[in-house]
């Protein structure tokens, strides 16, 4: 049991690791690159947590759709440039201060927090494709229904605002 | 069934998001890059993900994991949405600079 600590340890690291690095990036499509790894890192996290189904589809819509998105929005409008025009010094300092005082709160808040966990999530059969079928399609069909709506005007509004000619 | 020695404890995954999660506010607030913007968003809406799921997994609750999921769903919508207004703004603006867009700030 202690393999899975360390698989844990490692996935964290570089999950942040190249989070740290989206933002030190100077390039946009490095940043993109970096968030990959970032997303495949917390896939890997869904796997350790037996949660199969979630890992597929994060991979398939984080790694597979979005990150084509980007990737298409920075080599179709030239942006991989430096960033030349960057905030002020002071700006900066302030955002990084206030980003980790968040972090310290959050932590400290979090520290000594146990709940009475109730079952193991490696023998568990929480997160099969099977269970959670069921789930979805008996006590939450509704929200799967209205989904489907949400993605179509989803479409219906990137469509309207990526055409050429005005309205 | 309770083998609490032998599982990573939640606080872990606790640090973790926050930690993942202060990094995207960070971004939020240094980058004048609008595509970074969104970019960091998606890094919060990954960490309170991966929170959701590992309170469903050690409370044995099927409901975390479908919210993941549509939380999934709308990020999606959410980004094609964004990226088109990106683009729109690129088109009118020929920069993606958000210091530019202070037109209805006054």
């Amino acid at each position: 049991m202690m393999f899975t600590k360390y698989i844990f340890y490692l996935l964290s690291i570089l999950a942040i690791y190249s989070a740290l690095m989206v933002l030190i990036s100077r390039k946009p499509i490095h940043s993109v690159l970096y968030l990959t790894l970032t997303f495949f890192a917390i896939a890997g996290h869904y796997i350790l947590l037996n949660a199969q189904f979630l890992a597929v589809v994060h991979i398939i819509v984080y790694a597979g759709a979005i990150m084509v998105l980007f990737l298409f929005t920075v080599m179709l409008l030239n942006l991989n440039k430096d960033e030349r025009s960057q905030k002020p010094m002071w700006v900066k300092a302030a955002a990084i201060l206030s980003g980790m005082m968040l972090m310290l709160v959050l932590i400290a808040v979090f520290r000594g927090y146990d709940i009475q966990v109730i079952s193991n999530p490696a023998l568990n059969q929480l997160g099969l494709v099977k269970n959670l079928g069921n789930v979805l399609y008996k006590d939450y069909l509704v929200p799967f229904e209205l989904s489907s709506i949400l993605f179509l005007t989803a479409m219906v509004g990137a469509v309207m605002l990526g055409k050429k000619e005005q309205i | 069934m309770i083998q609490s020695l032998n599982i990573i404890p939640i606080s872990y995954y606790l640090y973790f998001c926050s930690v993942l999660f202060s990094i995207g506010v960070i971004g939020v607030l240094i980058k004048r890059n609008a595509l970074l913007i969104l970019m960091s968003i998606e890094l919060m809406i990954n960490s309170i993900n991966l929170l959701l799921a590992a309170f469903s997994a050690y409370l044995n609750d099927p409901a975390g994991q479908i919210f993941v999921f549509f939380i999934m769903v709308v990020a999606a919508a959410e980004v094609a949405i964004g990226l088109a207004i990106v683009v729109l703004i690129f088109r009118t603006t020929h920069s993606i600079d958000i210091n530019v867009l202070n037109k209805l700030k006054w």
